[in-house]
């Protein structure tokens, strides 16, 4: 029956590669070098490889480039572009392939070497006819009038965007992986540079090079091996250009959740561990209330609580998150691979205790949200 | 009049000082950007309607840029007629802004066309040309 996932796919490898600065390689080279990471642990050779997920920034072809670039022939390529969530649209995509018997082994990678190779976030979106004179400093500004409204509508204020800020540091301070290892002081947060109102540098995700790879089979192959399982992905997409979005403090990611959580057949409180797709310090805010973890309007008096740090009753982007670890340009698979991590008990001086996780990954301008749901064995 | 190229009618409505919106006839609220059809609907039988002009910022920031350039606004404004578009302030200081302020359009050269901008009601008279 659609959207029952009770027979559902397990991821039994993900990897990450040359996170921070990785000078020298290509972003095809960073997402091969994740891909046989991810294979490796799986234990599955490249040549069983029939499905082959991926979009890189600047490859509006990479299904193919990618495909070649590894030397094999996949039955089924996707390079599907929803912004930094493709990778979980892929993943949905992957889930009901392998479900169907469509493939038996499927790939997702995603790579680049934006902070060293080309030095500057590279957008795949550019201002049209009807944002064009305006000349607002895309992504940024699009995020920077949500956030204005966010504030106007619910008394969010910067100290709550510091206090994500803050988080993020100190969950990156447990992870060797992560770019940004030192604490974030309340006096350098508000010496920051502010780049589009009320948004500063400091509330926005970092530039680096980075690669992330994953790697999913139907469950019977996982039997015996290491693995986490997908029980639910909810897409939902409600605008592209940030003046068409219906609300702007509430995004679609309210709509994605339900349906992933219902997929699952799971309820917000069952969760876990929790990692978004931080491109900015509101979407923590945004995202954590519109995944309901707690009312809309509280989201800023909820992350200023330290529930999300370490220690914490919720923890949220325990790599310590775009805005701390990594942000190649797109962070969507990087969510799915901590979660595995967390899941399969690999996360080191930062794991929790976690069989329910949540991965959720944004893309655009808050247009398209997508939500997914992995379980430990226990959960199945 | 049949919209069969939205963005050409618009620009060129803009050309004559006029800023028009499409709507599905006889009487659908208003969309904006212009389409060949209705959103949502896919409706083609539209008309343009000529704006009051009159709108709220609804959402608002400041785009920092480098000395000697000025920072500068970027709004969204909700139309009176109901749809949101993309937009700037001028006539008063990018960091005066404010949600809920009452403003008025005014149409600029912008390239080789025109755009519109917002002025406070009872604002200053805004520059003659936008400047990025």
């Amino acid at each position: 029956m659609i959207g029952d996932r009770r027979t559902p796919t397990a991821l039994i490898g993900a990897a990450t590669f040359g996170i921070g600065e990785a000078p020298g390689f290509t972003s095809m080279d960073l997402a091969s070098r994740a891909a046989l990471a991810a294979l490796e642990e799986s234990g599955l050779s490249l040549s069983q490889v029939d499905g082959l997920f991926i979009a890189l920034p600047n490859d509006f072809l990479s299904g193919l480039s990618f495909a070649e670039y590894l030397g094999i022939q996949p039955k089924l390529t996707n390079n599907n572009r929803t912004g930094g969530s493709a990778f979980l649209t892929q993943m949905n995509v992957a889930a009901h392939a392998l479900a169907a018997g469509e493939i038996d082994v499927a790939l997702v990678a995603y790579g680049s070497n934006q902070r060293t190779g080309v030095g500057g976030l590279v957008s795949a979106a550019g201002p049209n006819l009807y944002e064009k004179p305006y000349s607002p400093r895309l992504p940024v500004s699009g995020y920077a009038l949500a956030a204005s409204r966010h504030m106007h509508e619910f008394g969010t204020t910067r100290d709550h965007f510091y206090a994500v800020a803050k988080t993020a540091r100190e969950w990156a301070m447990l992870n060797p992986e992560a770019f940004l290892r030192k604490p974030l002081s309340r006096e350098e947060y508000d010496n920051a540079r502010m780049v589009s109102d009320p948004l500063s540098v400091l509330d926005c995700c970092l530039v680096t090079d980075g690669a992330a790879a994953a790697v999913m089979v139907r469950k019977d192959w996982a039997d015996g091996r290491t693995a986490a399982y997908l029980l639910g992905v909810g897409e939902a997409t409600d605008h592209y250009q940030i003046a068409q979005m219906p609300d702007l403090t509430t995004s679609a990611a309210k709509a994605s959740s339900a349906r992933a959580y219902a997929q699952a057949r799971i309820t917000v409180s069952d969760i876990d561990v929790v990692q978004l797709y931080d491109a900015f310090t509101i979407n923590m805010i945004l995202f954590l209330e519109d995944l309901g973890f707690c009312k809309k309007g509280e989201g800023g008096d909820f992350v200023a609580s330290g529930a999300i740090g370490p220690g914490g009753q919720l923890p949220v982007n325990t790599n310590g998150g775009g805005l701390a670890c990594v942000h190649p340009g797109m962070y969507g698979l990087f969510t799915i691979v901590e979660a595995y991590r967390q899941l399969t008990g690999t996360a080191g001086d930062r794991q929790v205790a976690a069989d329910l996780a949540v991965a959720h990954a944004n893309g655009g301008f808050l247009s398209s949200q997508v939500t997914a749901v992995l379980g430990s064995a226990a959960t199945l | 009049m049949q919209a069969t190229r939205p963005d050409k009618e618009y620009l060129e409505f803009l050309a004559q000082g006029r800023f028009m919106l499409q709507r599905r006839r006889p009487d659908a609220t208003p969309f904006f950007y212009p389409r060949v059809a209705e959103p949502g609907t896919g409706s083609t039988d539209l008309e343009w309607i000529e704006a009051s002009g009159f709108g709220t910022v609804h959402a608002t920031t400041v785009v920092r840029v480098r000395p000697p350039q000025a920072d500068y606004n970027v709004a969204i404004v909700e139309l009176d007629e109901g749809p949101r578009m993309m937009s700037r302030i001028e006539g008063v200081a990018a960091a005066d802004v404010r949600i809920g302020m009452r403003v008025h359009t005014r149409i600029v050269p912008f390239e080789d066309h025109h755009a519109v901008i917002f002025v406070p009601l009872d604002g200053e008279t805004p520059t003659e040309e936008l400047q990025p």
